[in-house]
């Protein structure tokens, strides 16, 4: 019982980045009807936001330590974070220690510019075109924002840790009954867990409850109405595709300390979310977000050792295994409605 | 009307001659031409450097990069002769090879097997190399070193650790200087014996390639003799990256020391996991839990950052070694790029200069002259102390390094300590190993 509640809790963290990731995807498609295969690389660039706060953080002056030699046999140069110099030792820690979380206000307005830039500059002059066009303009567009991220950040993963208070693992097991070190979790995949379920949510009220999200909710329904009714519903379109890009750079700001942030991250997730959005169902938020964590569970379950000696290999074709069998049994995918992608 | 009689004994002896004149020029010119494939004419000669120039392993191959460009500088006689001054070997003087300016072409392997062998082929090809060195993956060592055999030049391996190389996919024009997972298994277990006694219970996470199935096996096989059990072996898919759900069970497995038979963006990722579920704070069995990565590499280690305090692992050299050779390259290579080299760049710098040795002792460039050359060879004064090229296997033989994750680093560069410095004798074996058999090293072939 313990080790499948451990399962369903990985499942769930991971289906976290699969559902933010896929419901950005899904905004974009559903409003502008834009097959956006750069999405992926907007995730990265906003781990890549926490990269460059954590680095800004860290200029540092340099003073030389004559007691100490470098590699070279020179006087160690010692790096003091101009931060620790301003505010004191403790206080310059702590704000660098925090840096991550710091980084949500740092990536917000970076993410909602490069969103904005991404849809006038790019993507708008792709919108009457197949989607085949869509799909390799934005392709190569991610392989180039990857490129420009290796050029100044390098191959290597870089390290954005969580604050101090953050890290670590927490037993869970004992509060429910379980013996101890029955279920044992890391604390930062439960903020991010948490994280998710906030930003879906309030994804979700925003366009729910407010007369914007109203509009644009019209709007992916029947655009060309909304437009005769005199509402420039393109304009909100665009401000749909930066606050997705803002999801999906969020996702990526909070999942650096779960796993290091790389320039090919943003690969790495792009291809299980198309098939997290295909499985949900086309233009469908709570499909997306729905198969997004039940695929994330059902990966998590499928590397377990049970899974994989009883069917080797399941755990690398499992979410492709789910699309296939959805996709036969519900063509739409679990929540997708009649009529998109479908001409 | 003429009857002529066509006898069979005839056209036997007209197709003769025919053949045999038509023939004749051909094998003049091939003699007169070349010798062996690539054979340099003029005053030059090329050398092909195969590395990672994109993909997740770029910046171990520009490191390997940066030390080719300095043995060639070397070689040619610019800059301070690096390990020139300390090589045991007196053949290499400072202007080049045989006499010839060294040159080099760059390839970019991509850390893909058809993506090296189609770069090392047009730099053979195209730009007439005549050695290919380089490259930060056994898939990739294998497929180049096939494609050189093919070929007819010498393939002097870079950063390839799986016993493969030169065990069943072993061939006779190539090379590797580097060691192998065999190797990591005996230089760690009498360290692992020492640190956390001979009752533990490994649990290990393996990626699921050649490599990781080697590292494995010699991993297993090394603790096991020391008398600790293994109570599973997961194999993790090569595209992970996110492993919580491998590790997540590990804690209730009865383990009590989890082995991460991983490399690169995998061992970053699986040591942060790990670390994040607490692993190194909880006790096990009544022991403290420990990690072990077999397999270090400084970039690597970087990557890992925190995470890697404390944990042990192996590695061909490393820069805080203190012998003449080790000191003077780290002069070297430091003061021209300002940081000290990584264990894959020193392996690309001692392959490049073995190889322009070879051929001076050979006194040809011909790559079966070369590999006699290579062949048994022992030398000193490049790193690592006495080293043999053995001729069995062309395997490299030296002293291995156990390291550990450096609790009080105070640079970005000492992010690893060495623990123990395992003789060349305790990391030996025999050629017809188990975990080496099969394969034959088969013949040189010089091409052409």
């Amino acid at each position: 019982m313990d080790a499948i509640l451990l399962q369903i809790l990985n499942g769930l963290d991971k289906g976290s980045a699969y559902a933010l990731i896929a419901l950005g995807l899904t905004l974009i498609f559903g409003t502008l009807g834009v097959v956006n295969f750069a999405h992926g690389a907007l995730f990265m660039i906003g781990a890549f936001c926490a990269v460059t706060l954590q680095k800004l953080l860290n200029l540092s002056f340099v003073t030389l330590d004559e007691t100490q030699k470098d590699f070279l046999g020179n006087p160690l140069k010692v790096e003091t974070p101009f931060i620790e110099a301003w505010f004191g030792p403790e206080v310059g820690a702590m704000i660098i220690d925090w840096s991550v979380p710091l980084s949500i206000l740092f990536a917000i307005p970076i993410m909602l510019l490069v969103g904005y830039v991404m849809e006038r500059g790019l993507i708008k002059h792709f919108y009457k075109r197949p989607h085949a066009d869509q799909i390799l303009v934005t392709f190569g567009l991610a392989i180039v924002l990857q490129e420009i991220v290796k050029y100044f950040f390098g191959a290597n993963p870089i390290q954005t840790p969580p604050p101090d208070v953050l890290s670590g693992s927490v037993d869970l097991g004992t509060m429910v009954g379980f013996d101890p070190n029955a279920i044992i979790y890391p604390i930062w995949r439960l903020v991010y867990f948490g994280f998710a379920v906030g930003i879906i949510g309030a994804v979700f009220s925003f366009l729910q409850f407010t007369t914007f999200g109203m509009v644009v909710r019209a709007g992916m329904a029947d655009r060309e109405t909304v437009g005769l009714l005199g509402i420039n519903i393109d304009r909100r379109f665009t401000i749909m595709f930066g606050i997705a890009a803002g999801v999906a750079g969020l996702a990526g700001v909070m999942y650096g300390p779960l796993n290091p942030p790389n320039y090919h991250m943003g690969m790495d997730f792009l291809v299980l979310s198309f098939v997290v959005v295909v499985v949900g169902g086309m233009g469908s938020l709570p499909g997306a977000v729905l198969a997004g964590f039940l695929l994330g569970i059902l990966e998590s379950f499928a590397s377990t050792t049970w899974a994989t000696t009883t069917i080797p290999g399941i755990n690398q074709i499992i979410i492709y295994l789910v699309a296939i069998i959805v996709l036969l049994t519900r063509p739409r995918g679990l929540m997708g409605r009649k009529g998109v992608m479908e001409e | 009307m003429t009857k002529k009689n066509v006898t069979r004994r005839g056209v036997l002896k007209s197709g003769a001659v025919a053949g045999t004149g038509l023939a004749l020029p051909t094998i003049f010119t091939a003699s007169s031409a070349a010798a062996f494939t690539n054979e340099p004419t003029g005053s030059s000669v090329t050398l092909g450097f195969n590395v990672p120039q994109t993909g997740p392993y770029a910046d171990e191959g520009n490191d390997e990069l940066l030390a080719q460009q300095l043995a060639v500088e070397h070689l040619n006689g610019e800059g301070d002769g690096g390990c020139l001054n300390t090589f045991s070997s007196k053949a290499l003087q400072g202007n080049g090879i045989l006499g010839k300016k060294v040159g080099f072409v760059t390839g970019d392997t991509q850390t893909k097997s058809d993506a090296a062998r189609a770069s090392a082929k047009s730099m053979i090809e195209k730009d007439g190399a005549i050695m290919i060195n380089g490259g930060s993956s056994s898939g990739v060592a294998v497929a180049v070193q096939g494609l050189c055999q093919e070929a007819g030049v010498i393939f002097m391996a870079g950063l390839t650790h799986a016993n493969d190389t030169t065990g069943k996919d072993k061939k006779a024009n190539g090379f590797r200087h580097f060691f192998n997972a065999y190797m990591s298994g005996a230089a760690l277990a009498p360290v692992l014996a020492a640190e956390m006694g001979k009752e533990r219970r490994a649990y290990h996470l393996t990626a699921d390639y050649n490599w990781g199935w080697t590292q494995e096996e010699s991993i297993v096989a090394s603790t096991e003799a020391l008398g600790w059990e293994t109570v599973n072996t997961v194999k993790t898919p090569l595209a992970s990256t996110d492993f919580s759900s491998y590790i997540a069970p590990v804690l209730n497995s009865g383990a009590d020391v989890l082995v991460l038979n991983h490399y690169g963006g995998n061992m970053v990722n699986s040591l942060t996991n790990a670390i994040q579920f607490g692993l190194l704070d909880k006790v096990a069995n009544g022991k403290d839990f420990k990690i072990v990565v077999p397999l270090y590499s400084e970039l690597m280690a970087a990557g890992a950052g925190e995470n890697i305090k404390g944990v042990l692992g192996s590695m061909n050299w490393n820069w805080q070694l203190q012998d003449e050779g080790t000191k003077a390259f780290v002069k070297s290579f430091g003061e021209k790029y300002g940081k000290p080299p990584s264990n894959s760049a020193q392996t690309c710098y001692a392959q490049v200069l073995l190889y322009a040795d070879a051929c001076e002792r050979a006194g040809t460039f011909n790559p079966c002259g070369v590999a006699e050359a290579l062949e048994d060879f022992e030398f000193d004064g490049l790193g690592n102390g006495p080293t043999w090229y053995r001729g069995a296997d062309h395997q490299c033989f030296k002293d291995v390094l156990v390291v550990r994750g450096n609790e009080n680093p105070t640079n970005a560069y000492d992010t690893l300590e060495i623990v123990e410095i395992t003789p060349r004798s305790q990391v030996e074996y025999d050629p017809e190993h188990p975990m080496f058999a099969g394969g034959e090293l088969g013949k040189c072939n010089p091409g052409a």
